[in-house]
């Protein structure tokens, strides 16, 4: 066995003796040899199917909601919290239904994180109050006196920066977010809108986003729109903008989830 | 330093600093009111910065000797240097926000100071930092040397390495000011993405005309490493980056892809900026380094061809180990356990490779403490592989995954292979740059290594408790079936370990302090007339360029 791969070996040697000799042999052999895994595994993804599930109810970030996005992206919550919960037995009892990746179809970029250093908030929507949020990130230790999570009191006096909507939605649609002419028209009357209940851009919110839409004053006060409104109107969406991953559990068509041993 | 410029490179250096001064002034004036406008007013600083320096030593003497035949150092030691400094910040808000997750209230008020935001700070700075300048500046130098070649260009290596940390600053001031992209390891923003492209394309280009020059026959393996990095990495960079900006006057951009497919290409990168950042790079250092200092030949010349084709071709397969368990398709996650596996073969025979070089010469390592920073960064490199690949089977992952275990193999690696190499080498290369015959101070190197272990130690089996411990009470049940442990609970087993990393990392930092002084100490007492110690030759007449069999 040793005598024969030594066979196949010197050949292989004596080759690559002479392939030291030239900095372009040595560039494309590198390239080749680094480039064929990345190939495999990634060109397919975008083009099987079955590899995201089809989601009919799937809704689009509303541009208040995408702001709080951006929000989160700028603070770094990602660097404490996963928003993927994982097809392990104990993480969909601690945190809901395990996520599917048409959950994240339109999330540039996806926030699906490798730390947790606080809890998973992929179904974070609609467990706590807008009122317990807005006291949790101007005080976490207030709420929670354990907890290490870096206080946000600044986001409550900060004026949310709604005129870059539009050009903000219309990036997001470059990429693929099938946002219309009307919803991109409007991004920033809407994000107004969403969080000033009895204004009239509230109406234009549900036209364009449905009737479910959440709006409402999310940091508790009238007035001007802030970044903390965003933020929590982004909270309150997570895991909520399809059923498909509740319906899977109910219908029992999940692959069953790997009890921890 | 400019006095080894003729009057045209001069000339020319001070054309290019007129650009990136338009450059800047453009961006300050676009981006006004937004992150980019500062980024802007940096650039715009940092190139009348040097148009000052250039300009003032415009009309000195210029060069009268054969430059060629001298090797080109000078970039080299500000390399070095940078590295240093970086080493020393990055390792300071690392120990920062370590402390940060025992006591948060250990900040500013300012929303820059937030875990969040300075996280990064910690990670770009001393990956790109620290790794970054140690990787170009050490590049710069074993090329000359295993090529017998002066570097070619005379500009282009100052662009490279200042052009790089101007892309670091970029990165690093960015996150505190909420600028990222929020991909780890590839936070920076579109503008610095592409003023990289822009530098790393000079770069390789730089690396195949010194190569182009070589009075040696063959590419010594340093340098297929130092190739495979600057390749590869280019390569990633620019795919994980793909992203549209919101406006050509803001810093906010929208990546490319989404959902599944953005989180399989960023740990398709963000692994192979491990393979081929921390690692390949790295290896490239060792391969010259350690058979320089200790004076031996590299023990086999067929493992070093198995083990670098290994690990170019099997590492680019093991991104999906990051999304075990997740929304990603299972044929991927199975392919990327697979390879990671399989990995271990040629990461084990580069670190076998590397040990078995010092077998002869062991009382080197005794002795030494240059050569012992060597041995422990290539006994680090074999431990931290073999955690990986056991980190990366399903079962085992579902364990450690988002628990601090991560961060302990993390480290591992960091600190015990990727630091420690890089000490090594540098107080091997400072004193033959310098022209000195050693360092300042040997009492303060045999201090930094035992620092820097000591501090690797403490901050390794604290983050492997800490994980360990919240992984297994994540999944604890109750006799009922009800999950026992809240997230709270978990969080409070934390606190000791976080205080005993803080204390670690404390220990490495003051390592790196002391290293950083030593090498300022030894720079200090170079005399001008110091002696030139080798010269680019035409044969191996003199000494071998790295130690041969016989
Ligand atoms: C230092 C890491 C850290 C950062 C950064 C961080 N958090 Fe947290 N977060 C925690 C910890 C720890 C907890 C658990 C204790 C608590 O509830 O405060 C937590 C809890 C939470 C919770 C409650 C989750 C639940 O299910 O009970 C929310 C919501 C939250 N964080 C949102 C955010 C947002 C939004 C950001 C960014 C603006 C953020 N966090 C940044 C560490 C962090
Ligand atoms: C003084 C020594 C150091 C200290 C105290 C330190 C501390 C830390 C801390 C606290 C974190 C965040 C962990 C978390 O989120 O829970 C971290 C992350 C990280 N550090 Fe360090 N660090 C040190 C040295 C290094 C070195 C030398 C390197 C690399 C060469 C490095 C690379 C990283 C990386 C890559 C991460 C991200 C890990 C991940 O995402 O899982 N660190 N470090
Ligand atoms: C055979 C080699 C290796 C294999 C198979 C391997 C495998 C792994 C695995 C399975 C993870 C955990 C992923 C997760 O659960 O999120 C990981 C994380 C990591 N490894 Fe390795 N590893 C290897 C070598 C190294 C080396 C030498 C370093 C050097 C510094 C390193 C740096 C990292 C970093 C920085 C992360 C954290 C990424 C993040 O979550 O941000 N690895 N590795």
């Amino acid at each position: 066995m040793i005598g024969w791969l030594k066979k196949l070996y010197y050949p292989i040697q004596a080759g690559h003796y002479r392939l030291e000799k030239h900095s372009i042999g040595l560039t494309i052999g590198i390239i080749c040899a680094a480039m064929i895994g990345g190939f495999v595994e990634i060109a397919p993804l975008f083009t099987i199917d079955e590899t995201v599930e089809d989601a009919p109810d799937m809704r689009l970030y509303t541009p208040l909601e995408q702001a709080g996005r951006d929000i989160y992206v700028r603070e770094g919550c990602y660097a404490c919290h996963s928003q993927m919960i994982r097809t392990l037995a104990d993480e969909v009892d601690r945190y809901g239904p395990y996520s599917l990746a048409v959950e994240s179809k339109y999330d540039h970029p996806m926030l699906w994180g490798s730390k947790r250093t606080g809890p998973d908030l992929a179904r974070l929507g609609g467990k706590y109050s807008d009122d317990w949020h807005v006291a949790h990130l101007i005080d976490p230790r207030a709420v929670v006196p354990e907890s290490v999570m870096p206080h946000y009191a600044f986001l409550a006096d900060a004026p949310l920066d709604t005129a870059s909507l539009p050009a903000r939605l219309t990036a997001l649609r470059r990429v693929g977010v099938p946002y219309s002419d009307a919803m991109i028209a409007n991004a920033d009357r809407d994000a107004a809108g969403q969080a000033q209940p009895d204004s009239d851009g509230a109406d234009g919110v549900f036209d364009r986003y449905g009737d479910a839409t959440q709006v409402r004053r999310f940091d508790g006060k009238a007035g001007r729109v802030t970044e903390m409104d965003a933020l929590v109107a982004y909270l309150q969406i997570l895991g909520k903008l399809t059923d498909a991953a509740h319906q899977m559990e109910t219908a029992g068509m999940t692959p069953e989830t790997e009890a921890a041993q | 330093m400019i006095t080894r410029f003729t009057i045209a490179e001069r000339q020319a250096s001070l054309v290019l600093l007129l650009l990136m001064t338009l450059a800047g002034l453009a961006m300050a004036a676009a981006g006004a009111g937004d992150a980019m406008g500062v980024h802007g007013f940096i650039v715009l600083f940092a190139s009348l910065g040097l148009i000052f320096v250039v300009g003032g030593a415009l009309y000195d003497p210029a060069p009268t000797e054969d430059r060629s035949r001298a090797y080109y150092d000078d970039p080299i030691k500000v390399g070095i240097v940078l590295a240093m400094i970086w080493a020393v910040i990055a390792m300071g808000v690392g120990d920062w926000v370590a402390w940060m997750l025992a006591f948060p209230d250990l900040r500013f008020d300012g929303a820059w100071s937030g875990f969040g935001r300075m996280r990064p700070v910690h990670t770009t700075g001393i990956i790109f930092g620290f790794g970054g300048n140690a990787l170009i500046a050490t590049s710069f130098h074993v090329m000359q040397r295993t090529c017998r070649a002066r570097l070619a260009g005379q500009i282009a290596p100052w662009f490279v390495i200042l052009g790089y940390n101007l892309f670091v600053v970029m990165a690093v001031t960015g996150y505190m000011m909420g600028v990222t992209q929020s991909k780890e390891y590839a936070e920076a923003e579109w503008y610095a993405d592409i003023w990289l492209v822009i530098v790393w394309v000079v770069y390789f280009v730089l690396y195949l005309r010194t190569l182009a020059r070589r009075n040696e026959p063959h590419i010594y393996v340093a340098n297929w490493y130092y190739m495979a990095f600057i390749l590869v990495v280019a390569v990633l960079h620019i795919v994980n980056n793909l992203a549209v900006p919101a406006s050509f006057t803001a810093a906010k951009s929208y990546s490319l892809f989404s959902g599944v497919q953005d989180a399989m290409t960023q740990w398709w990168y963000g692994h192979n900026a491990v393979a081929f950042f921390l690692t390949s790079g790295f290896l490239g250092m060792l391969y010259y380094y350690l058979p320089k200092r200790a004076n031996r030949p590299i023990y086999s010349y067929r493992l070093s061809i198995l083990s670098f084709w290994g690990i170019t071709f099997f590492y680019i397969w093991v991104g999906s180990h990051h999304l075990h368990y997740t929304a990603l398709p299972h044929w991927v996650q199975t392919l990327g356990m697979t390879f990671s596996v399989m990995l271990l073969v040629p990461s084990w025979a580069s670190a076998g490779n590397a040990l078995m070089t010092l077998n002869g010469a062991w009382h080197k390592v005794r002795d030494d403490a240059t050569l012992r920073f060597m041995f422990v960064a290539a006994v680090f490199y074999g431990l931290s592989t073999f955690e990986g690949s056991f980190l990366a089977i399903r079962p085992v992952n579902s364990l450690s995954h988002y628990t601090d275990w991560t961060v302990a193999h993390v480290h591992a690696g960091a600190m015990g292979w990727v630091a420690l190499i890089t000490f090594g080498a540098i107080y091997a290369a400072v004193p033959m740059i310098w022209r000195r015959e050693t360092m300042y101070s040997w009492k303060m190197v045999e201090w930094h290594f035992w620092l820097a272990l000591a501090g690797t130690l403490i901050y390794v089996f604290a983050m492997w408790n800490s994980g360990i411990v919240q992984g297994l009470m994540w999944r604890t049940y109750t006799e009922g079936g009800t999950l026992r442990y809240s997230f709270l609970d978990t969080m409070i087993a934390m606190h000791p370990y976080y205080i005993a990393r803080g204390i670690g990392g404390l220990l490495f930092l003051a390592g790196a302090v002391i290293g950083f002084i030593n090498i300022w100490m030894t720079i200090r007492a170079v005399g001008s007339d110091s002696k030139v110690l080798d010269v680019p030759t035409e044969s191996e007449a003199g000494e071998p360029a790295v130690p041969v069999a016989e």
